[in-house]
């Protein structure tokens, strides 16, 4: 079930969402009009009050945000499945055995031959968003597609070698 | 020496004298406001130093001063915001505006200066300073906590009251007769009205207007708008400022956010020289016995703004602790009630308001802040804490 995220103006400095945890803490990202972030905790004996305030610039908001949303993109995706008809998305591991290991993506020609896009490699607990076709595949890797079932089906078959 | 040089060398010694202030308010930790006041104090009527070529310039400074923090304030709030917030927090700004008028309207009854000095007192002890409150706020880090929105909404809405506020005040002030008095109030509300209608329908068409790239024509296009609009309100007895703030209103977007960028430094310089100004123009000889009653009204008015933000914060559903921090940092007062001030003695009110209008301003933006940190001290939050349980108790026992 997807997080429950409340947004609230404040006239004249910026927007705050807040987002209340399971166990009930409220986290909240302040976004300022001057441009500025700040994350905010709540007290635990005050909820009103934010216990501890930490000003974000730039790139540190991105940091952030990027360690957050790597290990996010596969639930996004998850949860896209569900909202697009007639559109799929498979996580299609490459084995060892796969003719691929140690070739670019480019090789596959799954755009060309299936229609579907690859549009994440999973690699241990990395995530290499939107890969070109010079990227190289390892064994172990996850390719994560996006495409018609029958176009899925095909590209499984052919990243497996048959 | 000629005037010329003369003039230079004055306005030359006070904006840097402003500067001074302004970096030993920062040192401080306050706002520079009340610094500026007391600064133009000492060198104006009956002060230290008298003060005497640039007085042309400080005068139409001052009222650009003015023009400029209204048209700033206007920038800031869409007008959708603004209807927003009356709709979501009418009662509260309703309940602060009965409670925060009536010490203001008594002083000036009690003290003589009749029913249109009224008036302006009630609007003086009524209007909180946004700006120093949005401060204060960012510097305690409350700005995630959950009353914020409720102490920001009570902001819009006396902001926004003040459309309607100054207009009426200003056609009191001309009004000579009854009549004549009643028609020009209908026509000023009648131009509010019809200004607020073009910001909320045709605020885009505004917006595209002024809107530039290029933030020197940005900046010309929106200042001259701003002050054209404040001159013609002003021929209509509508109140430059309300011009300006209308204005303001009706840019929206990325005009008004780069318009925000442009205007800020000039903003800072001519109300500073507005806040100057009105200490200049104060004299001392009349404040001294105008500080008594600035204290006892400053305490009354930080006591009904505390029962203000608790109320409108417990309408809101904050618990206790949050209902104390809102009703403390609803407590200072600033530019709006300085700006009622100005108006109402350049028409020939009292003088003495203009010198406890400033008395009171600078205490309770003074005192204003520090006991906005009362409510994170460790004692208040514990006491806070034991009225919410024996409350929890006695709703459990009933």
């Amino acid at each position: 079930m997807p997080a429950h995220v409340e947004r609230t103006e404040l006239p004249g400095i910026g927007v705050r969402h807040d987002i209340v945890t399971d166990q009930g803490r409220r986290l909240s990202v302040l976004n300022l009009r001057d441009g500025g972030r700040e994350i905010a905790l709540a007290d635990e004996d005050d909820p009103d009050r934010a216990s501890e305030t930490i000003e974000l610039n730039d790139d540190e908001a991105i940091a952030l945000s990027e360690v957050l949303g790597g290990s996010l993109i596969l639930t996004q995706l998850a949860g896209l499945r569900e909202q697009v008809a007639g559109l799929s998305i498979e996580q299609i591991p490459v084995r060892a055995d796969s003719p691929f290991v140690g070739r670019p993506l480019g090789d596959t020609k799954a755009r060309t031959r299936t229609r579907c896009s690859i549009v994440a490699i999973v690699r241990e607990t990395e995530v290499l968003p939107a890969p070109g076709p010079a990227d190289l595949l390892r064994s172990g890797d996850t390719l994560v597609a996006v495409g018609t079932r029958d176009g899925l089906d095909h590209l499984v078959r052919i990243v497996g070698g048959s | 020496m000629d005037h010329g040089a003369l003039v230079l060398i004055e306005i030359g010694a006070l904006i840097l004298g402003i500067g001074l202030l302004s970096r030993l308010a920062a040192w401080m930790g306050i706002s520079p406001i009340p610094l500026i006041l007391l600064g133009g104090l000492a060198f104006g009527e009956g002060g230290l130093i008298p003060f005497s070529a640039g007085e042309e310039f400080i005068e139409i400074g001052a009222e650009i001063g003015v023009i400029l923090l209204l048209l700033m304030l206007g920038l800031e709030y869409t007008a959708q915001e603004l209807v927003g917030n009356l709709k979501g927090s009418r009662t509260a700004g309703l309940i602060d505006m009965l409670l925060n008028a009536a010490p203001g309207a008594l002083i000036a009854l009690l003290l003589g200066w009749g029913p249109v000095a009224a008036v302006a007192m009630a609007g003086i002890t009524w209007v909180s300073s946004s700006g120093v409150i949005a401060k204060v706020l960012q510097d305690l880090g409350r700005l995630t906590n959950r009353e914020t929105p409720v102490v920001l909404s009570i902001l819009v809405i006396e902001d926004f009251a003040m459309a309607f506020y100054l207009p009426v005040l200003t056609a009191l002030l001309i009004g000579t007769s009854l009549v004549t008095g009643t028609i020009s109030v209908v026509i000023a509300l009648l131009s509010v009205v019809l200004i607020l209608y073009i910001a909320l329908r045709h605020g885009r068409f505004v917006s595209r207007l002024v809107w530039s790239k290029e933030a020197d024509v940005l900046l010309l296009s929106v200042l001259g708008l701003g002050l054209l609009v404040s001159g013609l309100a002003a021929g209509a007895n509508v109140s430059s400022a309300v011009g300006a703030f209308l204005v303001g209103i009706a840019i929206s977007g990325p005009a008004a956010k780069h318009a925000q960028r442009v205007l800020t430094p000039l903003r800072d310089l001519f109300a500073a020289v507005f806040f100057l100004f009105i200490g200049l123009s104060t004299d001392t000889r009349e404040l001294v016995p105008m500080i008594v009653p600035a204290i006892l009204l400053a305490i009354v008015g930080m006591g009904t703004k505390l029962l203000t933000g608790y109320y409108a914060a417990r309408r809101a559903g904050i618990a206790e602790p949050g209902r104390w921090r809102a009703g403390f940092a609803l407590m200072p007062r600033g530019e709006f009630s300085i700006v009622i001030a100005g108006l109402a003695v350049a028409a020939g009110v009292d003088r003495s308001l203009a010198a406890l209008a400033t008395a009171y301003v600078l205490i309770t933006m003074v005192v204003g802040p520090l006991l906005a940190r009362i409510p994170d001290a460790e004692r208040f939050k514990a006491a806070t804490r034991r009225i919410q349980a024996n409350r929890r108790a006695r709703e459990a026992a009933a």
